[in-house]
């Protein structure tokens, strides 16, 4: 049987993280068919069906899948169902909301979260805000199963040349309407894709302190990131948030600048290759995962560490 | 109006979890136990709508082991008006859970229900979403702001991309973000108050649905260690260290 992977998307491209669950959608099956629901969304069927791990891009174009309302996605996606062993999507806000729907209504058991494919029907993830990880079987005849983006690398996105196969949609929902989406634009790098992130925590004391990180990031080409702490003290926006309830990163190189490092925040960034810790407090447990902390002053250290970046006669991107 | 709201008990999210030897789980005797926290948003959020009118009654529930009743209580004492308890054994998976809600939902007729987005346990962010589909409502996931318009909510999410507003028709169900508001701590005298409070003791087994889970669970690890890092004594070593060393800038 095949796996059902459903594409995310804005109509115009298809969003990374798509990438990342093709890749672990093919280590499940290899007969990987992909769901574009969308509207005016010929240019995402088209650039789905040439990554070379999909066989076939099922695409339903109609204005009510302009936005993800779940209720209009889970329709469509429960008559498709049948026919496959698997429905995968990303574990990020756009999955998390959608694949419960589509469990429930199939009556499935979901796995959400995996970290590893072991077997087609058997999993690792993590719980306790990755504190522990549980080796899961699944054994119901479909299974619904939401993956960590960045725990699978993304899919290569050219070569290929799926069938695109068009189908009809299912009936609109009138239960819940779509208003508004205020989106951040930014021309930094994706929070979850980015190869360097620098965040901020409560010790940066305000929102206009955050200048000190954007310009350690602007430096590095970093995503900026935060604490829960440093959003819910409204310093920055919530896009920003890392940890066990926000995004999880696993960049290259993870800056914590003022950040105490609560098992919430650890969650959401431990796997990092590299990770410096800058806090003025020693014995705080966000050196417990650095492998470089530097105990100072982050007032005095950024502006430092920015000028000794100035004095690199290159720097990766 | 009336707001069903769902709690879970958990291990509390200040603890340094184990895991058992066997790797049959994780140790849960003697630790202590809390609400999971956007429960206590959600709990918080039906009090306030309650406070400003807009709604009559607050009824909390819980699904899990007796222990449980503490879980109800607390939210009895922070303002909800009567609990509901359902209990069950064992490992209890969100499809069975949102099953039980379902019963516990066509008897009671909540206009409402609301629960937190993701409980800190299992980390599985799938029961009001789950609940909703089996009740044909709409949902409205990851909730930082509620506004009540007579039979429509609007509702901000939190979203990957930032924030999003959608209307959904009532009944529905929201699941909340730790963001939604400030829950309050309960006072002395309310504590009191609230063990006068009622708690309906049902039994999952006679609900008529079934709870067994469908997930096994082979095995629970501990994840890798990281290897100790070092202190630096200066910037100037940080980025000699992160140049030469790590080799990421």
């Amino acid at each position: 049987m095949s796996v059902l992977l459903i594409a995310e998307h804005n109509n115009k491209e298809v969003k990374p993280f798509t990438l990342n669950a093709i890749s672990a959608a093919s280590q499940i099956n290899e007969d990987v068919h992909v769901l574009v629901l969308g509207s005016n969304s010929d240019s995402v069927a088209k650039s789905i069906s040439e990554v070379p791990n999909v066989k076939k891009v099922i695409h339903i174009n109609n204005p009510i899948y302009e936005n993800y309302l779940a209720e209009n996605y889970t329709s469509v996606i429960i008559k498709l169902a049948e026919n496959y062993s698997h429905i995968i999507c990303s574990a990020n806000t756009f999955g998390k909301n959608l694949m419960p729907r589509v469990a429930a209504l199939l009556d499935v058991s979901q796995v959400s979260d995996i970290t590893k494919v072991i077997s087609e029907d058997t999993f690792l993830r993590p719980i306790y805000a990755g504190n522990a990880f549980a080796t899961v079987k699944s054994n119901d005849k479909i299974k619904c199963v939401t993956i960590r983006p960045t725990s699978f690398d993304p899919a290569p996105s050219s070569g290929g040349s799926a069938e695109i196969q068009n189908s009809d949609p299912a009936d609109a929902t009138t239960l819940s309407k779509f208003v508004k989406k205020e989106e951040i634009k930014s021309d930094r790098p994706e929070l979850g894709t980015a190869r360097v992130v620098v965040s901020g925590g409560r010790g940066m004391q305000s929102g206009e302190n955050f200048k000190l990180i954007t310009a350690v990031a602007d430096k590095l080409n970093a995503a900026i990131g935060a604490s829960r702490a440093a959003v819910d003290a409204g310093y920055i926006t919530n896009d920003h948030q890392v940890g066990q309830t926000g995004k999880v990163v696993v960049p290259d190189l993870y800056i914590a600048v003022g950040i105490s490092g609560a098992i919430q925040h650890l969650a959401g960034m431990k796997e990092s290759k590299v990770i410096v810790a800058i806090n003025k407090d020693g014995e705080a447990p966000i050196f417990s995962v650095a492998d470089y902390g530097l105990e100072a002053d982050l007032f005095e250290a950024l502006p430092k560490f920015l000028e000794e970046l100035n004095k690199l006669n290159t720097i990766q991107k | 109006m009336k707001i069903l709201v769902a709690v879970k008990r958990v291990i509390d999210y200040n603890v340094q979890i184990r895991v058992k030897e066997d790797g049959s789980g994780i140790v849960t005797d003697n630790v202590k136990m809390s609400t999971n926290p956007p429960d206590d948003n959600a709990i918080e959020e039906a009090v306030k709508i309650k406070e400003s009118g807009k709604a009559t009654e607050v009824v909390a529930v819980s699904v899990g082991d007796e222990k449980a009743q503490e879980t109800v209580r607390k939210a009895l004492a922070v303002g909800a008006d009567r609990g509901i308890l359902v209990k069950t054994e064992g490992i209890i998976e969100p499809l069975a859970v949102s099953k039980v809600l379902q019963k516990v939902v066509e008897k009671e007729k909540p206009d409402l229900v609301f629960m937190g987005k993701q409980a800190i346990d299992d980390d599985c962010n799938q029961t009001g979403q789950m609940l909703a589909a089996l009740l044909n409502w709409p949902q409205a996931t990851f909730a930082s702001k509620i506004e009540v318009k007579d039979k429509l909510l609007l509702v901000t999410r939190e979203v990957d991309e930032g924030l999003e507003t959608i209307e959904v028709n009532v009944p529905a169900i929201v699941t909340c973000d730790l963001r939604l508001n400030e829950p309050r701590y309960a006072s002395l005298p309310n504590i009191m108050k609230a063990k006068k409070k009622p708690i309906e003791q049902i039994n999952a087994s006679d609900l008529e649905v079934d709870t067994k889970p469908r997930i096994e669970q082979i095995k629970v690890e501990e994840p890798p260690k990281r290897k100790a890092g070092i202190k630096v004594a200066s910037v100037e070593e940080l980025v000699q260290k992160l140049k030469n060393e790590a080799k990421v800038i």
